[in-house]
């Protein structure tokens, strides 16, 4: 047991790091590091313009989608190679938050499914960060239950072959900037629902999509409703054949929860740093026995899932298949975070209600408390990881299914119950 | 990046396993949770002629020589099988003060015969209730004669050496060796929460004691002594964890209720997914103190108290859930659930309990801070 690289990690890492050194914007570090989750990172300029020159730069030099082949836009490098990559890139990595998305979820599906002539038109400019690309998956009436969606797609009755598309998405992050969707829809309405859906990506320009930002339950306005009236696809951007679309889906949500659940912050180390400065009746929090016992758990949380990520990079590093451990990442990390800024709030005492400038590092745990939520819905809820865990890592049996072969327009709904 | 067992160090996983498949069923645990004896004493023969319990003993020593790391494996075995022997005492506690502390005679004397199983040893500290501190400890040792009462002693009615803090003429806490066959010495097995691991009380009036370690040193070396034993410890607690996951897990599979498996039940099937995450993370916690362990890390004291604190934490959920899932099947004598339970809250107050273990992680944490900062 180590935690040193092979001389070619080591090799890599110099490159990187030397690389790194010489062409970060330094002027955005600090911002970058006092960024935290639920505030905003780049605020002295457009975060989405500098997201995008970073993303120029290193496609320049060839760091951009490490793991994506050459004529892709990537740079065909190993797994470990790319973990290496995003431990140099440090605060950095934040800047590459506008392209989550498209590079986690949008290209691998792509990837998998499109024809080698849209490959490569669409990969190498989504590398290089020309483009954006969003996720237009959930529904107002289907979130957990995605195969319950009712955005539907019907063929032009012109002989074109086009599509055309009626309905709406909810939560779609980055639609407002995004160049290019990966839409799923309804094509099947008489089919059970997992059978009939069909997969396309959308030119978010395309007449008749309209994007309104909502207004989150924390102010912010991250996410976005997508409506969808009468817009035209042409049949050449559908994903796999008509009817696959859940198939193709599974792409990307596999993705989705390797990119999010990854190397996620539960914000324990704000929390301690906050609790050594904080007193408790002129003695510092820290030299609490009940802090102590909060800390802890905390700590032992942080820690379990700093590790177990490890683990899984010590398997890259041998050439193995890492196991299912990751998938506790997300689970853990939200939670955690939070309880934890329920308690750095309780360590407040009751200032811990205030959220202005008076409050503790900028209001960091206030803004924790009031993302965080989120975390625990967007991209699997936490019901939906214990059932992933319980069923793919356990080996339970799924749930019994009541609308499994029932055509979708059958199924009984919030607004339309089953005779 | 290496955070994992090497290849031999796996090896060696299967081979103890296999081996307490056959010398360590539940039959043999509920032997000495019910019959007379205080620990199975065919099964810890047999742990010594595999050489498992010299695995970390120098063989100068008598011992195999490998590594701790090696130690941890056979450890996360033990936990599995909640093994009836009093390998924690001997080796994790004793053999690691002999270790660390001993004069060369008292290795020579000690160590041959720990790491063959021809003595057992033991460490006494408690005095009562409470939590472990130096400002606990009443007992003496005066002219060289040992004088107090411990209590409880994990496997002190059974050690042939005790390792017994206790206060020097100075009123400093020191150690010393002292053989439990002794004038002055007389012991009581104590009935505990899991018999399947005996508890003692051992009483001292005037019994010869050999100073252990420097004088007025023995909080000192017991807190380095306790950190590589809460490792050790952790990975019995680690094993204990996957295996109430396990049981519960296969038992969801195979009850039926309301006409289906009952892990089909989201209610059951989250309680198993959460018994999951905190086994990982314990692991994951466990393996990150063997590193330390092993390397000699100047984080270590760091490392030990979070594998521990995630550890016991792991054990006392998974265990208490096995019960859960089994519903009124886990409250009865014939399924194993409660061995388990009764392992994990015995071992959660063991080397100190979770609070004082949480407590010592943050200050250490606390104090390693301030040094970066300085």
């Amino acid at each position: 047991m180590d935690f040193k690289d092979t001389p070619e990690e080591a090799a890599f890492r110099a490159e990187v790091r030397a690389w790194i050194d010489a062409n970060a914007p330094k002027h955005l570090e600090e911002e970058l590091q006092r960024a935290s989750f639920g505030s905003n990172g780049v605020v002295s300029e457009d975060p989405i313009a500098a997201g995008k020159a970073w993303q120029k730069k290193k496609a320049e030099a060839g760091w951009a989608c490490l793991h994506w082949p050459k004529e892709y836009g990537g740079a065909a490098r190993t797994p470990i190679e790319r973990v290496i990559w995003g431990q140099e890139e440090g605060p950095y990595a934040a800047l590459g938050g506008v392209f989550t998305i498209g590079h986690g979820m949008c290209g691998p599906t792509v990837m998998s499914w499109a024809s080698e002539e849209h490959k490569r038109a669409l990969l190498p400019p989504l590398a290089s960060g020309e483009t954006v690309w969003c996720q237009l998956f959930s529904e107002p009436a289907s979130g957990s239950d995605l195969a319950g969606l009712r955005t539907r797609a019907v063929k032009a009755d012109d002989g074109s072959g086009d599509w055309i598309i009626n309905g709406q998405k909810i939560w779609t992050s980055g639609a407002q900037y995004s160049d290019w969707g990966l839409l799923i829809t309804r094509t099947n309405p008489d089919v059970p629902k997992h059978k009939g859906l069909t997969m396309f990506f959308l030119d978010m320009k395309s007449p008749g999509v309209e994007v309104r930002p909502i207004k989150q339950a924390n102010g912010q306005s991250s996410f976005n409703e997508v409506y969808f009236t009468d817009v035209r696809i042409p049949d050449s951007q559908r994903l796999g054949d008509v009817g696959q679309g859940w198939e193709v889906s599974l792409t990307t949500l596999m993705n989705e929860r390797l990119s999010i659940g990854s190397g996620m912050s539960t914000g324990f180390p704000e929390l301690f740093r906050f609790c050594m400065d904080a007193e408790i009746d002129g003695e510092p929090a820290v030299a609490d026995s009940g802090v102590r016992s909060k800390l802890a758990q905390f700590a032992v949380k942080q820690s379990g899932l700093k590790y177990t990520g490890m683990r899984a990079i010590s398997a890259l590093s041998k050439g193995e298949t890492p196991g299912p451990e990751n998938s506790i990442g997300k689970l853990v990390a939200g939670a955690t975070m939070q309880e934890l800024s329920m308690f750095a709030l309780d360590i407040q005492g009751e200032s811990g209600v205030l959220w202005n400038e008076e409050s503790p590092q900028q209001g960091r745990f206030q803004a924790m408390l009031m993302r965080s939520p989120a975390t625990r819905i967007e991209g699997g809820s936490d019901e939906i990881l214990r059932n992933i865990i319980g069923e793919r890592v356990l080996g339970l049996p799924g749930d019994i299914r009541v609308d499994k072969n029932v055509p979708f327009k059958d199924i009984p709904t919030s607004g339309r119950k089953s005779h | 990046m290496n955070l994992d067992f090497s290849d031999e160090q796996k090896q060696l996983r299967e081979q103890v396993r296999r081996f307490l498949s056959e010398n360590c069923t539940s039959e043999t645990v509920r032997s000495i949770l019910e019959g007379p004896e205080s620990y199975d004493k065919k099964l810890y023969q047999g742990l010594a002629e595999l050489g498992v319990l010299g695995a970390a003993i120098p063989e100068e020593y008598g011992g195999v020589g490998l590594t701790h790391l090696e130690l941890c494996v056979v450890a996360e075995e033990l936990g599995r099988v909640l093994a009836p022997v009093p390998v924690s005492s001997s080796i994790y506690l004793t053999a690691e003060f002999l270790m660390l502390a001993g004069s060369e005679k008292q290795k020579e004397t000690w160590l041959p015969k720990l790491a063959a199983g021809e003595a057992i040893g033991a460490f006494a500290f408690a005095e009562g209730q409470g939590r472990m501190a130096p400002s606990k400890i009443k007992a003496t040792v005066t002219g060289g004669k040992l004088s107090g009462t411990k209590s409880p002693v994990a496997d002190g009615d059974v050690a042939d050496v005790l390792v017994v803090a206790a206060k020097n003429e100075k009123g400093e806490v020191s150690l010393y060796l002292v053989e439990a066959a002794a004038k002055g010495v007389s012991r009581e097995t104590l009935e505990s929460i899991d018999p399947t691991r005996s508890q003692a009380r051992l009483t001292f009036d005037g019994a010869p004691a050999e100073l252990l370690g420097a004088d007025g040193d023995g909080w000192h070396i017991a807190t380095q002594v306790l950190d590589r034993a809460a490792v050790l410890m952790a990975f019995e607690q680690v094993g204990g964890a996957d295996r109430s996951l396990e049981i519960a897990r296969d038992y969801a599979l195979e009850r039926m209720a309301f006409g289906r498996p009952i892990g089909s039940f989201q209610a059951v099937k989250h309680i198993l997914a959460d018994m999951y995450v905190s086994a990982t993370l314990a692991r994951s916690n466990c393996y990150y103190g063997a590193w330390a362990l092993n390397s000699g890390a100047a984080e270590f004291p760091v490392a030990a108290a979070t594998a521990r604190v995630s550890a016991t934490t792991a054990f006392q959920h998974c265990a208490k859930n096995n019960i859960q899932v089994h519903g009124g099947m886990g409250f009865t004598w014939a399924f194993d659930c409660h061995l388990y339970y009764r392992r994990s809250n015995a071992q959660a107050v063991a080397l100190g309990s979770l609070s004082s273990w949480e407590s010592q992680l943050i200050e250490r944490m606390s104090a390693g801070n301030a040094e970066q900062a300085a």
